[in-house]
Formats: structure tokens, sequence, C-alpha cells
């Protein structure tokens, strides 16, 4: 999945290097974080990790291989900034020095496969980890679930990135469909080989795991009496409260794409509505129950312009996420996650 | 990684280009690609004009185009895809070596096909002419966050080392007549990882407490503190110009 040069135009490599710059400098600064101040060393021999583990090639089907990305392990094991600065690292020695993805095109490669993995991964991990019981083996599935969404996330948001500056006007449509259905399957192998490594070292060494810092039962000391909870140093960033920035900056760079790009977006019709027109089945299609709205085809009704449609559509997304996840989580952990969190105290 | 032996891609030598200070060349690179990248893809000349641009640095820098065309594998996936746009592409189409294909997937193929290979010759040059020791200190003389380029000094050390942790962890379980074929061998292979990553982790904590007991104090010192000679920067500023006059040209023809 290395992108090459040339295979997005000047303009969209710049605005990604842009991205990528960005987000590692945030990365930098919160790493200390969550590595205190080992963060070199063990930023720099997980980074070499992962480069080992990605030449790790393991079977997917009749005689073919894949091999991992990463981003989602990363973030599970080190955790989401040290994560992004591992896998950018990754990338620009493997650039620099393999000559192994373009360097014009090093800002979209440590987007897509740092950033997005990374991020959108961390963040289906915390989710899942709301809403399951507080305990280590929580992580397994988290890592799973992570994994399996982040590879194809990771290639819509390539698709994007081409819609906007690629090289030929391919079918996007298709060119969708074919990515995503193509990094699922990916993204499955990425999944059960990312799930079984973080489920071996939780097994081993639960306390290097970062998703699963804060997870640990409270120790508890029976001797005789009622048992006496056994107070712990806390540990240094407890992912408690993290999903806030991530949040933050997934939301910004939602409402960045929807409210700047889609000015640039080709007013051409998509990938279905072609193949609707062109199989004369558009006519059919009777008009939506909600043409008349203001936001209906983004825009292009009622006077709004297509940015400010964008940024709306956004923003009604993102509360109804929102209401949602508090609703679910409320219900799920208000038993469990109290006396636990008081512990976090001491 | 000490002196001796380099990475795989480093090629030793004592040429111009290998003694220009590392920065000037990672610059002379980036500016390079980029104004390739900017190229318009129907001026064919200029692709052409690239590479001869490039055949003449290769020359200077005394690396054989049987080097660059081994290390060139890289390429082939994409390689792989440009070939595959003319058919999958819309648009008009058009006659090509006696097939019908997309004229935009033709041109869209042949762009990714010219710049990335130009790309990977560029940074096959680099790679050959530079040990990575000092591409690094380049790097954090252009005032890359040293905190990063520590990072990235970190995993080029111990790439190896950890390489060949797991490879030793491969010929361990294959001797005991491990072949994974199937999906269940997955678990195993995983394991392997998970205690990769153990041994890495741990090994990282162990460099820290060296680096500690060593007088760390959170910022690694600058050894390298020449000054850039200005004729360096002209010597290695001269690819990026002249792919600039090349763009200029091709630019002004369009």
């Amino acid at each position: 999945m290395h992108v090459p040069d040339g295979f997005l135009n000047a303009p969209t490599s710049v605005a990604t290097g842009v991205v990528a710059a960005a987000a590692v400098t945030v990365a930098l600064r919160k790493v200390r974080d969550e590595q205190e101040e080992k963060a070199a060393p063990l930023a720099g021999l997980t980074a070499a990790f992962i480069f080992a583990v990605q030449m790790l090639n393991f079977p997917v089907g009749v005689g073919t291989s894949g091999h991992l990305l990463g981003g989602a392990l990363a973030a599970m094991l080190v955790g989401p900034w040290t994560a992004i600065l591992c896998i950018s690292v990754v990338l620009l020695v493997q650039g620099l020095l393999f000559a192994d993805g373009g360097l014009t095109a090093l800002g979209t490669n440590i987007t897509l496969m740092g950033v997005v993995t990374v991020l959108v991964g961390w963040g289906v991990a915390r989710i899942i980890l709301g809403v399951l019981p507080r305990r280590p083996a929580s992580v397994v599935p988290a890592s799973f679930a992570a994994a399996l969404v982040s590879v194809p996330v990771a290639a819509l948001a390539f698709v994007g990135l081409y819609a906007i500056g690629g090289a030929a006007d391919l079918p996007l449509g298709t060119l969708a469909l074919t990515m995503v259905g193509w990094h699922s399957l990916i993204g499955l192998g990425e999944a059960a080989i990312t799930a079984a490594t973080v489920s071996a070292v939780v097994g081993v060494r639960p306390d290097l795991v970062y998703a699963a810092r804060g997870l640990q039962p409270v120790l508890e000391l029976r001797s005789g009496g009622a048992p006496v909870p056994v107070p712990v140093a806390a540990s240094p960033a407890p992912p408690r409260g993290s999903l806030r920035p991530v949040l933050l900056i997934g939301g910004a760079v939602a409402l960045l794409l929807a409210g700047v790009v889609s000015f640039f977006a080709s007013s051409s019709p998509d990938g279905l509505e072609y193949v609707a027109g062109e199989n004369g089945f558009l006519e059919t299609a009777r008009e939506h129950v909600l043409g008349n709205l203001p936001l209906a085809g983004y825009g292009e009704v009622g006077g709004i312009p297509v940015g400010l449609a964008g940024i709306l559509g956004v923003a009604v997304t993102i509360t109804v996420g929102w209401l949602l996840l508090r609703l679910l989580v409320r219900r799920r952990t208000r038993p469990t996650a109290e006396p636990a969190r008081s512990m976090e105290r001491v | 990684m000490g002196t001796g032996h380099g990475h795989r891609l480093y090629r030793h030598g004592d040429t111009v280009v290998h003694r220009l200070p590392a920065h000037t060349k990672l610059v002379a690179l980036v500016l390079f690609v980029l104004t390739v990248v900017a190229t318009p893809r129907e001026q064919y000349w200029a692709f052409g004009a690239y590479l001869v641009l490039l055949a003449a640095v290769s020359v200077a820098a005394a690396v054989p185009a049987g080097f660059i065309a081994r290390r060139m594998v890289v390429e082939l996936p994409f390689v792989a895809f440009a070939i595959l746009l003319p058919f999958i592409a819309h648009g008009p189409r058009t006659e090509f070596l006696g097939l019908t294909v997309s004229e935009s997937g033709l041109l869209g193929g042949w762009n990714i096909l010219a710049k990335a290979t130009l790309g990977v010759i560029a940074s096959i040059l680099l790679a050959a002419t530079t040990e990575p020791r000092e591409l690094l200190a380049g790097m954090r003389r252009l005032r890359v966050p040293p905190l990063l380029v520590e990072i990235t000094s970190f995993m080029v050390r111990y790439a190896d080392v950890v390489t060949d942790e797991m490879r030793r962890m491969r010929i361990a379980r294959e001797s005991r007549g491990f072949q994974a074929s199937h999906l269940g061998h997955l678990q195993v292979v995983a394991r392997s990882a998970g205690a990769l990553f153990i041994r890495s982790y741990e090994r990282g904590e162990r460099v820290h407490l060296a680096m500690l007991s060593r007088g760390y104090t959170g910022v690694m010192p600058m050894l390298d503190n020449r000054v850039t000679p200005s004729n360096a920067w002209l010597v290695a500023g001269a690819v990026p110009l002249l792919a600039a006059l090349i763009a200029a040209t091709a630019w002004s023809l369009t």
C-alpha cells in the first residue's frame, strides 16, 4: 500500500504532507505523556519491531500471503501517539533508505497508514473497551475490531485522495468498491494477527499493553477479615479521557474535508448514479421524500452552498453519534466503572 | 550498523556525490522529485531529460545501472496497477499497440510509471551514496524535530537486531518442523510476534537505562558542527535547478 511518486498530483501531495506534519507534531508533544522520558528508545525499538513484523508474511488464502500494516497493532501496544510516530518513522526509513514509497508521497503514506489507521483503530478500540467488561482480556476483541475497521477505512481514505488528486479518471464508485472489498479481506487477516499478537502479549505482560492500562483487577489483601484493596501507583497515563483529542482531531479533519474539499469535488455523477443513468433506471427512481428539504442533494436545492451543507452534515452526524455513544456507555459501564475509577485516584 | 557495514542499499565510494553533505542531498532530492511530479504528463520528452539527468548523477556517483535496476523491484506492485489502468479507466477510447484502451487511463498509467520510476531511481541514488548515520545528522541540520530524529536513529540502529531476532525465532520454529500452511497456524506466528514485541520493548527499557547511566539528559548531543561550504549547496542544487528548467520549458510548451 506504499503510494509512489506521481500517483497523486503535486497539490494533493503537499496538502497531505501538511496533514502528516501536523499529526506528527502533535504526536511528538503527546508522546512524552504516554512513555515519559523513555520516549526515544521505546518508540525507536517499537518502530524497529513494526518494521520487522511487516516482513512477517502470513497465509491469507490459497497460495497468497499478506503482511501487516501494523497501525492498529502499534496503537494497542504502545498508545496512539507513540504509534503514529512509530509508523511515520518506519515509512520515513522505508522511503529514504529502501526507496519504498515515494518521497513526495511520504505525507500521503503517513496520513493513510500512520494517522488514519492508528486514529480509527484507537477510536474503535476505545468504544469497544467502553462497552466490554473492564479486564485486560477485553483488549483482544477490541484490537480485532480496531484492525478490522482501520484497514478498509484507510483504503477508503486513499480513494478519497485519489478522487481529489488522482492521475486518471477511474470510475470512482468501482474503485471504492474494489478497494474497500479487497481491503476488508486484508483487514480480516490483519485483525486476526493483531488480536492474536495482542493476546500473546497480554497473556504474558499485561502491564506492557497500553490499551490494557487501568484494566488490571484491583489487588486485594485477604488476611482473615474483609478483603482490603492494595493501593497501587497510578499508571502514568490512564487511557481514560484520551479519546477526546482523537475525536477532536477526527472531527476537525471531517469538517475540513466536508467544508473545503467538497468544493473541489467533481460535480459529475458518482459511480452508482452513473450506472443508474446508463442503465436507464434513474428515471424510475422517485424523488426522495426529503427532496424538498434544504440539505437534500448536498446543497443543490435551497441555495445552501456545498461546503456549508457538508459541515452541517458532519455536525449532525457527530452529534447523533455522540448521543448514541453516551446512551450506550452510560447504560453498560455505570455499575462497574465507578469503584475502579475511585481506586485510580489512590 | 557501525562503520564497515552500512545498510543494504548503501554502496561505499569516494565521489563528488558521496562527499556532499547529507542535508544538501536531501533537499536536492525532495526538490527534484517535487519538480518531476509537477511536470505535465503530456510532455514525454521532459521525462527522458530527467532520466538523462539522473544517469549523469549515477555516473558521477559511480553507481552502476545494474545496481539500480536490481533495487527497483519495490516499484513492481504499482507497475502492475499502471499497466492495468488503461483497461479500467473511463473516457474516450483509443488504439494502442492494436488494443482498444481508455485514453485518460493510458496517460494516467504512463504518468504513474514515469514519475514513480524517476522518484525510485532518485531515492536509490541518495541511499546508495549516503550512510544512514549521515542522513540522520542531515535531518537534524534541516531542523527536523530532535525527538523524531532520535526515534529514527534508534529504529535504524536496531532494525537489523530485531529482524535478526525474528529470523532466529523462525529458524527455531522451522527446525522443529513447523511450516505455516493454513490459517490455524496464525496463532503460532502471532505468538512469535508477541514475544518479539516484549523483547523489543524490554530492550528499549534497557537501552534507556544504559543511556541514563552515561549521562543522557533528554537530548542527544550534536556531534557534527561543520559549516556547510556554499559550493556544496551549488553542486547539490544543480540537479533540481536543471530539473526546474526542464519543467519550466515543459509548462511553457503546453
